[in-house]
């Protein structure tokens, strides 16, 4: 569903991803690791289309499609999901409204017929329900004076109501307590689909613990430098980031399962 | 709309002649002030003579003074004497009695204007006393009102109908003398609204007038008069359009609200002039004096504005609270695109005891706008305890407009407690991708996210106007990004 070949992005004239590539299919979470600036967000935000993020070369292939062509509300449109690190406050703007303007763009654009508001609680509820929690978001203004619990969740529940067939989760697990990491985990597992790519990224190994990702690629320096399974991530939580650039990114790349090299 | 052009066109262009304030017959005076042209305003009217002396009086307050220029605003010199000063919609000679005899072109302007007088008004039970141009040509539910003992007439039947009241009540809030443009609108004003709410009576409905300027080179001087009674209850709203057009139009109101003892005046504006095209050229002048005067005790004044249009606004609706315990109120949006400048705030005078008035106000530039709240809280001696509550909030959209802020306060009596809180921002480029990457097109984004930041005015506004409001704030924002 995802092919990125060779990509290179630049943010303010700097390079940040040098020849990123990687293939996603349909059902599949991949979990992306790395040492903090190795471009990780940058990622997120060039398949979302932020502005600001330049593509200097390489091509993204979504379903199909070009997806570096298209606007980021297209992208969005065409079931790209970013869940973002810190979501931005609109004060004013009711959650619940917003949610279906977003939902209704999205269908339109899509030739699908608008939800009215009966047919869009009908929704909220059914997706509260799947995700387990409570209806209190629903009747606040956009993320204002949420906890971070509160906004990490409320990005799960929008993406549980937006069905993207690919989802990109920045850090969701930054500025959790344990408590609130599993809620949102299992919120995560809940949308977990055959068809639905999840990208998640993170710092730690520990979010991994809930959501466990069929492959794990390590990302240092704008390239994937080591890809293999779940353990990978524990590997990576034991010696830490260091261990990579110390020759072990040789040592697993030559056998990225099941290497115990110790160097 | 343009069946009249021409007409006007001649009226226009026809030399002064001597004499012409004896010709009834043409609908529009040439261009030009002075004691002549009063007079005709006030013949054409058949006005009593106090009023015309009334008028004359103003005329020789404004001769002497000049035109201010403390606003944050860049005008360009008005020619007084090349505006005209009064006319009246191309019909019969004698006024229409009731909406039938309507010339249908000026119910079908209404119409394009989305205000169907009958029908909607009926289903909204609103009265609507429409002004066009400068002589009202209906006036709905007046029977309903009058079950009530509600007045609610133009200025000008008021002065043949309730003489006593007006001369009781004009110039008592806003005297000649108070500034530049209300001396001027004393002296030429042509029509507006009247309203009077007895003792003790809630008025039933809503009463709303909608504005519109129309015939080529003619200012508008609309007069407004609102008298509340003690216990009594009103709510009154005013909206406007304007066609496109190119040349400056002067715009110079005067409103006065009166509310004695116990009364409360709820006053609400959609106010959407034409502001120009993006290149800053035509628009509309908007130099209004509204003030209310809280004379009784315990007696609420309350201003909704939202202002999206003329090219240059100058406006500061306030309130004098003179009763004890009185309360005044000012909620105002005022949004500035391409080249319009704004110049709006309050004023609020605390003068009886126990005092409160509120302040919120929400301003947002984009393009090339200006936009300037500009405040005054005054705290007098006799203000025992008086307060005073302002919350000032700029909005920036784009890197060309400008938000400025310039609060006065004067405080002469130790008890009074005065807050004042203010931010600016600039639209998030944050909180646009955020909509952006959830789908939302740019244009709804930015809308949604103006409506968040206006909701705590918006929420002031009778629910139609609300409404109304919000779609106003998305046409005008069209092409503000990107």
């Amino acid at each position: 569903m995802l092919r990125i070949t060779n990509l290179h992005a630049r943010v303010a004239g700097k390079e940040i991803l040098k020849g990123l590539s990687l293939e996603l299919k349909a059902g599949e979470i991949h979990a992306i690791m790395g040492p903090n600036g190795a471009g990780k967000s940058t990622l997120g935000n060039v398949l979302a289309g932020r502005e600001g993020y330049e593509v200097t070369d390489g091509e993204v292939i979504f379903n199909g499609k070009n997806l570096l062509e298209l606007e980021p509300e297209e992208r969005a449109c065409e079931g790209v999901f970013l869940a973002f690190q810190y979501p931005v406050e609109i004060p004013g703007v009711n959650n619940t409204y917003f949610l279906r303007a977003a939902l209704n763009a999205q269908r339109k654009y899509r030739g699908e017929e608008i939800l009215d508001s009966v047919g869009f609680l009908r929704l909220v509820r059914e997706k509260l329900k799947i995700l387990n929690i409570g209806d209190e978001l629903l009747h606040r203004a956009v993320n204002e004076g949420f906890s971070g619990g509160e906004k990490k969740r409320n990005e799960i529940f929008q993406m549980a109501v937006l069905e993207p067939s690919l989802a990109i989760l920045d850090e969701t697990d930054s500025g959790l307590d344990i408590d609130a990491l599993k809620t949102v985990a299992e919120g995560v597992n809940r949308l977990r689909s055959k068809d639905r790519g999840m990208i998640v990224v993170t710092h730690y190994q520990r979010l991994l613990d809930h959501i466990v990702p069929d492959r794990v690629h390590v990302l240092a320096d704008g390239q994937l430098v080591a890809t293999g399974g779940a353990d990978l991530a524990l590997k990576l939580e034991e010696q830490g980031y260091a261990w990579l650039e110390d020759g072990g990114i040789q040592t697993l790349n030559t056998d990225p399962v099941k290497q115990t090299a110790n160097p | 709309m343009t069946g009249n052009t021409s007409t006007i066109d001649t009226l226009v262009e026809q030399k002064y002649e001597h004499g012409f304030v004896t010709d009834i017959e043409s609908d529009t005076l040439p261009p030009g002030l002075s004691e002549d042209v009063i007079r005709g305003i006030s013949a054409r009217k058949k006005e009593p003579e106090w009023l015309l002396d009334w008028r004359l009086k103003a005329y020789a307050h404004w001769l002497e003074m000049e035109q201010p220029d403390w606003a944050h605003l860049n005008i360009d010199a008005i020619d007084f004497q090349d505006i005209s000063y009064f006319s009246a919609p191309k019909s019969d000679k004698d006024r229409p009695q009731s909406l039938d005899e309507v010339d249908p072109k000026l119910l079908e302007t209404y119409d394009k204007l989305g205000v169907p007088l009958h029908e909607r008004a009926r289903l909204a039970g609103v009265a609507v006393d429409a002004v066009f141009d400068s002589v009202s040509v209906g006036t709905t539910f007046k029977s309903e009102l009058k079950k009530a003992g509600v007045i609610f007439c133009s200025f000008s039947e008021a002065v043949q109908d309730h003489p006593e009241l007006v001369k009781k009540y004009l110039g008592s809030v806003v005297p000649q003398r108070d500034n530049f443009f209300a001396a001027l609108n004393c002296a030429v004003f042509t029509d507006g609204s009247f309203v009077f709410i007895p003792r003790g009576v809630r008025c039933p409905m809503e009463l709303s007038t909608y504005f519109r300027i129309n015939a080529a080179e003619t200012g508008q001087f609309e007069r407004t008069l609102i008298v509340a009674e003690p216990g009594s209850h009103v709510s009154y709203l005013e909206g406007c359009t304007a066609p496109m057009r190119d040349e400056n139009q002067l715009h110079a109101a005067v409103v006065e609200l009166v509310a004695l003892e116990d009364a409360n005046i709820k006053y609400s504006t959609v106010q959407n002039w034409y502001p120009g095209d993006e290149k800053g050229v035509g628009g509309i002048y908007n130099f209004v004096t509204k003030r209310g005067d809280c004379r009784g005790a315990r007696s609420r004044i309350s201003w909704t504005q939202v202002e999206t249009g003329s090219a240059i606004t100058w406006k500061y609706p306030s309130c004098v609270l003179r009763g004890d315990d009185s309360v005044g109120e000012f909620y105002s949006v005022a949004l500035t695109n391409n080249y319009q400048q704004a110049d709006t705030g309050t004023k609020m005078v605390h003068i009886g005891r126990n005092t409160r008035s509120k302040i919120i106000s929400k301003g947002i530039s984009a393009g090339r706008g200006q936009n300037a709240y500009r405040g005054l809280v005054r705290m007098t001696p006799p203000a025992e305890n008086a307060r005073n509550y302002t919350q000032c909030d700029s909005m920036l959209i784009g890197k060309s407009c400008g938000a400025h802020t310039f609060p006065y306060i004067e405080v002469r009596n130790p008890s009074a407690k005065v807050e004042h809180e203010a931010t600016t921002s600039r639209i998030g480029e944050d909180q646009l991708f955020y909509c952006l990457q959830r789908g939302i097109s740019e244009e709804d984004a930015v809308s949604m996210i103006v409506d968040g930041f206006c909701k705590q005015v918006f929420k002031e506004l009778p629910m139609e106007f609300a409404v109304e409001a919000k779609a106003l704030l998305e046409v005008s924002l069209e092409g503000a990004v990107g």
